[in-house]
């Protein structure tokens, strides 16, 4: 016991002593600095060869970037987006809740429809839909026994625009009903049986408690599936919907500069991506309440952070309290 | 209806597949009483405690809850399941607090205590968070409103979790071993809450390993283990003279 009293004296709140800052050689990485120049010459030398291929026009580049067609198709290609998202999550929440559903036969049904969404190209169900004229001409709904029902011609029902809006959004539902299932599953059960000793009924809790918390481990993918779905949309001409690779298409047809207008659909694909890469960030941040102490600065903030200690000297680093059983004395 | 206990069990059953957790509890339970449950993990404290709310429904016997039957609706020789609403309308009269707390994490400590009285009872939300206010206040969080789960600590949490519980009113109150997840320094915090709600003449139900708070605070004691009430009396003849020689192995080892 003796021994203990050479150390500082034992008392709440007051740090112990400071030792000498530690100065030190750092370890030399050479290979660091070899590997880091052969990378950026690799690439370098790649993206120098194309962006100076002979026959490469840039000026036609600039010229098709803002020209009316491509940003018309910029637009086409936002709605395809949009839409096909909205009835994807939509569409993906229920089949989640159905394929968690007590009854066998409602959980059944959405483990086939996924089966079959997930299972077949979305290109060929976006052709699907684009061609079911051919097989039926008229779609309509009845009650049977009466004479009450409605009917329509397919075409007026299914233009290409619907066509693709059906084929990339029901495909999506099938991604999007696994994802948010994972996110139902991962909230703890006591969750559940909190709110249903509050009173809460089964649609209350799930809308209320588990939905709310399924969202932090949703939104990661479904921002994934989002940006991958821009660029899906492409596949749409099939159906000659008029988006960007559409529109691209149709005027390279007739004046050869394909790969320029490769290069003008990939800037306006990579901007769209990259702004909802940033909005993706935000809506992460704000379903992430409660799970941190402390929200993730948002990237301004940590710019000015960085802006800031740049002039700064860093504070000293905190000093470890010495912990000291409240009681002792 | 004044003279019915507010919880009655009368030879309760309850399996697991083959494996029988209650087997034959029989438990009476006055108003503004308080039971303490004690016993080894796995002796089916817990498991009883969440069938009175019907988290768990019972395979035999009758339980009740305020002289009505959980979960069914007797008529003439006949039992008729409750529905979804039937069954959460009874669950919001009986408040409940859990070992792990439970809060909801996505919410503030004010937002978890009015959520069932928005949605539940539907009180508007002036009249909820009034009510909230003063029952955070209560359990000594008023300046705790608008933190979240995770920046209280344990104590704290429970305390929430007990204010939470409070603001629906119940003329029950359930406790699943709220101490037990705490560091021993923040389990004080918490029974004195408890204690004070006795005082006040709140209808409890406790399952928990602490003995001072049982021997203090109940009005009768009850020793479960294997599934089966082993021994029942008030904690001060219990605690000092067991009449049952596996309470009193248990009694010597908690002790």
């Amino acid at each position: 016991m003796s021994e203990i009293t050479a150390g500082p004296p034992l008392r709440a709140s007051l740090p112990g002593r400071r030792g000498e800052a530690i100065k030190a050689i750092p370890v030399r990485h050479p290979w660091r600095w070899v590997s880091a120049a052969a990378v950026l010459a690799l690439a370098g030398g790649a993206v120098y060869t194309i962006v100076t291929a002979p026959d490469l026009r840039w000026d036609q580049v600039g010229k098709y970037l803002f020209q009316q067609l491509i940003l018309r198709g910029v637009l086409v290609t936002l709605e395809l987006t949009v839409l096909a998202m909205v009835i994807g999550i939509a569409l993906g929440v229920v089949l989640a809740v159905m394929r968690l559903s007590p009854n066998p036969v409602v959980s059944w049904v959405s483990w086939m429809y996924i089966w079959f969404f997930r299972g077949t190209p979305v290109l060929v169900q976006i052709f699907f839909w684009y061609n079911l004229n051919i097989v039926l001409k008229h779609i309509g709904v009845g009650i049977p026994f009466t004479s009450l029902h409605w009917l329509a011609s397919t075409n007026s029902l299914i233009n290409p625009f619907v066509a693709a809006t059906l084929g990339l959004g029901l495909n999506e539902a099938a991604y999007m009903a696994e994802i948010v299932r994972a996110g139902i599953i991962s909230v703890e059960h006591g969750q559940t049986e909190a709110a249903q000793a509050l009173g809460m009924t089964r649609l209350l809790v799930m809308r209320r408690i588990v939905l709310p918390q399924a969202m932090r481990v949703i939104i990661p993918p479904t921002g994934n599936e989002t940006i991958s779905m821009l660029k899906t949309t492409s596949l749409a001409f099939i159906a000659a919907v008029p988006e960007l690779f559409t529109r691209s298409e149709q005027i390279s047809n007739f004046n050869y500069y394909v790969v320029e207008l490769a290069i003008v659909i990939s800037i306006w694909y990579l901007f769209m991506t990259s702004i909802l890469t940033v909005g993706q960030y935000y809506v992460e941040r704000h379903f992430g309440r409660g799970a941190q102490r402390q929200l993730p600065p948002t990237p301004l903030q940590r710019l000015r952070t960085m802006f800031f200690t740049l002039h700064t000297p860093p504070p000293a680093p905190p000093v470890a309290s010495v912990l000291v059983p409240r009681e002792q004395r | 209806m004044g003279a019915a206990p507010m919880v009655k069990a009368e030879a309760v059953y309850k399996n697991y597949g083959r494996l029988e957790v209650l087997r034959g509890i029989d438990l009476e339970v006055e108003p503004k009483e308080v039971l303490c449950m004690i016993g080894p993990s796995g002796s089916g404290k817990s498991t009883f405690l969440r069938c009175i709310n019907h988290l768990e429904n019972i395979d035999a016997g009758r339980l009740s809850v305020d002289g009505e039957l959980v979960g069914y609706r007797q008529r003439g020789n006949r039992l008729y399941e409750l529905s979804d609403p039937e069954v959460c309308k009874k669950r919001s009269q009986i408040g409940m607090v859990f070992q792990r707390f439970n809060l909801f994490p996505h919410m503030t400590a004010l937002a978890n205590v009015i959520e069932a009285p928005i949605r539940v009872k539907k009180e508007s939300r002036a009249v909820a968070v009034e009510r909230a206010r003063g029952l955070l206040q209560r359990v000594g969080l008023a300046d705790k409103l608008d933190a979240y789960p995770n920046q209280l600590s344990g104590g704290q949490q429970q305390r929430v979790a007990i204010a939470r519980a409070l603001a629906m009113q119940p003329k029950l109150m359930l406790f699943d071993e709220p101490t037990s997840a705490l560091d021993p320094e923040l389990v004080g915090e918490v029974l004195d809450v408890m204690r004070g709600l006795a005082e006040d003449g709140m209808t409890m139900v406790v399952v928990t390993h602490e003995m001072g708070f049982a021997r203090e605070v109940s009005d009768k004691l009850v020793f479960m283990d294997g599934g089966v009430i082993v021994e029942a009396g008030t904690p001060r003849e219990m605690l000092v003279n067991p009449q049952f020689e596996r309470t009193r192995a248990f009694l010597s080892k908690v002790l």
